[in-house]
């Protein structure tokens, strides 16, 4: 059953004055302005026995993304496919907001989110994940940690799930005589197939303003946020309104637009954040 | 299972069932149909069927969530096992988890809870039958026995998802066009406020199709709260004045 939150954090009606005044003069209290998504800050292959991995820092909010591949069955209504699987976990350790235990509603949704952006516009090659149609393909577990938690886990975990994809090899395996398949240990692998790469984009609503990545004291105060999912031409993959609140048509037109330009902009600042993690 | 339907319109431009790609299916909303519930509703969209049941506010069951200035909403959205093709099991899936707060979160903008601190109001969503559209249903549903359970309320929401099949934007989209099309976006509205409640997308859309589309839905919601209102009056008594 879903409950209307009562664990949210509390800003001071100081601190909202402050942040409209800022927004007035289109600045931002982490000094951006209202368009601009957060510093963004890749480290792709953190966990060895992952078959890809990405620590991702938009601004102070981390998310780690861990992506196993083991054997498993085609679905039925798709035997010449791998299996997508995405999974999140809001660890305590991240927030005062979390709890212990299964995932709650609110992981459920940001799992469901980046599931059908993937899916849907079929970013990844699932196709090239069969191995015998219809018997035995590759299932791509995506898991998805949220551990420091300063607002919009949408946007940082998609981010980490695309810099892991794209650092995710599919290992070499041999058929036994029995049909088994066998993996080979440490073999090099071959990279993962993409079709396309997808961001997510996450605006709040603060009384008139739209503003881009909204971090935690600014969720806080959103009355309604729009999650949406684009690929590199600017297509819509994917949507979501989270939160309690609503908006106009006009609003909501806004927002799309809005988050369309800033979906190029993650694009950017992933390029050169995986750029900059090569070099280092 | 179902099979792909190898075209979705035929040489009219008609759909599979018969509408036009802009066609609601018969909407039927009836008021008040539970006795215990303090108010309910059955909507059906052509095959989708769904019955929503309000209770409270009333003394919170779960005593750790208590909102000292307004009620919390309840919302449970599940599916009956014989409402699908293939029986589906009781346990609620990640689906059914996130449907119920999507579906309370399009219904808390318009119920005024401010009026009612510390209590709970419930609402209870069983799909009886699914044909698709049946989170929209819903909330068209839980809308309307809110209403009858006398909560106060802004406005009355509805909801109706449009799909894409063939590459053609249809309105109120039926399983087999939800199962084997490009995209489903439901989308729930008050239109008296002009405000939309609820917005999701499940598919690929370019910009243009995504406004076509929400203003396609927009006007279909404008219908559907017209018939919610005109169920809910007629469900009415009417109390002559002494």
């Amino acid at each position: 059953m879903s409950a209307t939150p009562y664990r949210t954090p509390v800003v001071s009606k100081v601190k909202l004055e402050t942040i409209l005044n800022m927004y007035r003069r289109g600045m931002r209290t982490d000094n951006r302005d209202l368009y601009s998504p957060r510093n963004l800050n890749v480290q792709v292959g953190v966990i060895e026995k992952a078959n890809g991995s990405a620590l991702v820092k938009l601004g102070n909010t981390q998310v780690i993304v861990g992506i196993k591949l083991g054997i498993g069955r085609p679905f039925e209504d798709t035997p010449n496919e791998g299996v997508l699987q995405v999974n999140s976990e809001l660890v305590p350790m991240a927030s005062p907001l979390f709890e212990p235990g299964p995932p709650d509603e609110n992981a459920v949704e940001l799992s469901r989110v980046v599931d059908r952006s993937l899916r849907d516009p079929k970013a990844v090659d699932l196709g090239s994940l069969v191995i015998r149609p219809g018997e035995k393909a590759w299932v791509l577990w995506i898991d998805i940690y949220v551990l420091d938690y300063d607002g919009n886990y949408f946007d940082a975990s998609m981010l980490g799930v695309m810099a892991a994809l794209m650092n995710t090899r599919v290992p070499d395996y041999e058929e036994s005589e029995s049909g088994e398949i066998i993996i080979k240990k440490d073999s090099p692998g071959t990279p993962l197939k993409l079709n396309k790469r997808v961001v997510l984009v996450t605006t709040a609503k603060i009384g008139n303003y739209i503003v881009v990545d909204p971090n935690l004291d600014e969720e806080a105060l959103a009355e309604s946020r729009l999650v949406l999912a684009f690929d590199e031409q600017g297509t819509v993959v994917g949507a979501q309104k989270t939160g309690s609140g609503a908006y106009s048509v006009d609003e909501f037109y806004r927002a799309v637009e809005i988050s369309r330009s800033a979906a190029q902009v993650y694009f950017k600042l992933l390029d050169s954040a995986l750029q900059k993690n090569q070099g280092g | 299972m179902k099979q792909r339907p190898e075209k979705f319109f035929d040489e009219h431009g008609n759909r599979l069932d018969g509408r036009q790609r802009d066609e609601m299916r018969p909407v039927d909303i009836n008021i008040g149909v539970l006795s215990n519930a303090d108010g309910s509703a059955l909507v059906s969209y052509g095959k989708t069927k769904v019955i929503a049941a309000v209770y409270g506010p009333r003394e919170p069951t779960w005593r750790y969530n208590v909102l000292p200035d307004r009620a919390s909403l309840y919302v449970r959205y599940h599916m009956a096992p014989f409402s699908t093709e293939e029986r589906k099991s009781p346990a609620p899936t990640r689906r059914e988890i996130e449907l119920s707060k999507v579906i309370r979160e399009s219904l808390e903008p318009v119920v005024m809870t401010e009026l009612f601190p510390r209590t709970a109001i419930e609402i209870y969503v069983e799909v009886l039958q699914s044909d698709g559209g049946t989170r929209t249903a819903s909330i068209t549903a839980a809308s309307a026995a809110l209403a009858d359970a006398g909560i106060p309320m802004r406005a009355l929401v509805g909801g109706v998802a449009i799909g894409k099949v063939d590459g053609v934007l249809v309105l109120d989209l039926n399983e087999v066009e939800d199962n084997f099309g490009e995209a489903d976006m439901p989308v729930a509205a008050a239109p008296d406020l002009g405000l939309i409640t609820l917005f999701q997308l499940n598919g690929v859309m370019t910009l243009d199709e995504l406004k076509e589309g929400t203003d396609m839905a927009l006007k279909a919601i404008e219908r559907i709260v017209e018939k919610e209102k005109q169920a809910l009056r007629e469900s009415a008594t009417e109390v002559e004045a002494l």
